[in-house]
């Protein structure tokens, strides 16, 4: 039987290595970022379409993650997604004539927000709606609408086509 | 005929009496009240004997765990051009199922086996009855230390485990295979969720904490006080408390996936 005083100390070491394992996976493993949050400010902006974009899905500026989108939520009376990003406070002149796409990262990658910069002297404050939006680019419309344009006619499409394919 | 449906109906009820008399047990060591002083030293060498000491075993198996899943994703992941999502695959496994149920069984076969071969040898050498004798409650004495001190030890055995197994496949992925470091961490920290993937599953081992110590010293307590008593009971501890875990691992994850 070994002492009670080393006992305690294993144990204290023990409790000690767990601890170091619990931060090692909430900080290194999860990237959690949110249980100290950095100075930042909200704005949302309100998307036809927003695709596959989720909750912690990164905002960028030039292709710099700037922020991360906060909520999802659809506006009753205009049936737009309205999105809430919150942004660092580091970054805080984006004039209020910017606007904001969804991209996806790749061919199959996740949907990001990306926010083109523009010129106006108002910036954007906390809680402010951005004006001009681009919705996402759903790969399925697309694929839809090629292959309605392949088919879509004898007449126009195909002509077109042709006469492209055999200049 | 009838004697079968009698005999089935002898083992249903002593089943249910035996696991009637291991819920009055558990109700007693939760709800006794807890003599601080000189029960803080009995839950210090509890947890000496089923966490530290389980350490070893832990630590080198989830370190391996952590290696071979890393090999084996990234050869698989490989065939898709998608080796770099290999970080995603180890964390999420080990975080969400592998760290909880591999330490459970893990403790069930190094803790849980040691409790119940205590207890019952306690029992069969009528150290408890002495106990009792000298108005010593074996309740609050032997029961509840060994019950509280795997409770406390699980949950932090499957945050190392997770940790070391996270360790073990960065060792292998990135200083063997070459993944890139920045992409191994960054795939990861965008795709686990602290509070949806880590806690889940220190939710999980707390459930498994409970579940084994419960059924190992119960087994223990309600021993045959013979060999061959000791020897069952330190065996049936093993197995059920392996089936409960896995069975209730299915009901936990399916529970956490349909948001409660």
């Amino acid at each position: 039987m070994l002492p009670q005083r080393l006992i305690e100390t294993l144990v204290g070491l023990f409790l000690l290595f767990a601890i170091v394992s619990l931060t090692v996976l909430a900080f290194k493993v999860s990237g959690l970022t949110s249980l100290f949050p950095s100075d930042s400010y909200t704005i949302s902006a309100a998307f036809d379409d927003i695709g596959g974009l989720k909750v912690r899905s990164p905002v960028k500026i030039g292709g710099v993650q700037i922020g991360e989108v906060t909520g999802v939520s659809l506006d009753p009376v205009t049936f737009k997604a309205v999105v809430s990003m919150r942004i660092e406070s580091g970054v805080k002149d984006i004039s209020d004539d910017s606007s904001a796409s969804i991209l996806t990262a790749g061919l199959l990658g996740d949907n990001y927000v990306a926010i083109a910069p523009m010129y106006s002297n108002t910036y954007l404050k906390n809680g402010d709606q951005l004006q001009f939006t681009h919705s996402a680019m759903v790969l399925e419309k697309l694929i839809g609408q090629f292959i309605y344009k392949m088919g879509g006619g004898d007449d126009a499409g195909q002509s077109k086509g042709e006469k492209n394919a055999n200049p | 005929m009838m004697n079968a449906m009698a005999g089935l109906g002898r083992w249903g009820m002593d089943n249910v009496r035996e696991f009637g008399k291991a819920g009055l047990l558990l109700y007693r060591v939760l709800f006794c009240i807890p003599h601080l002083r000189k029960g803080f030293p009995l839950l210090v060498q509890q947890i000496y004997a089923e966490g530290v000491l389980s350490l070893l075993i832990i630590v080198v198996s989830s370190l391996f765990i952590g290696m071979v899943l890393a090999l084996q994703g990234y050869h698989t992941l490989a065939k898709f051009g998608a080796s770099q999502e290999l970080g995603p695959l180890v964390a999420l496994s080990v975080v969400r199922e592998l760290g909880p149920v591999v330490t459970a069984i893990l403790f069930a076969g190094r803790a849980g086996s040691a409790l119940a071969a205590e207890i019952g040898l306690m029992k069969a050498t009528e150290q408890l009855s002495s106990m009792e004798m000298m108005a010593v409650d074996p309740l609050r004495r032997v029961i509840a230390p060994r019950f509280w001190g795997g409770f406390i030890s699980m949950p932090l055995l499957t945050v190392i485990f997770n940790a070391t197994a996270i360790y073990g496949a960065y060792l292998v992925g990135v200083k063997w295979l070459g993944l890139d470091a920045g992409v191994f961490w960054s795939n990861m920290q965008s795709s686990v969720v602290f509070r949806a993937d880590i806690v889940n599953g220190i939710y999980k081992s707390v459930v498994f904490g409970m579940a084994v110590t419960w059924i190992s010293v119960a087994q223990g307590y309600f021993a045959v006080p013979t060999s061959a008593g000791i020897a069952s009971a330190t065996t049936k501890s093993v197995v059920y408390s392996s089936l409960v875990i896995l069975g209730l691992d299915f009901i936990l994850t399916a529970m956490m996936i349909g948001d409660w």
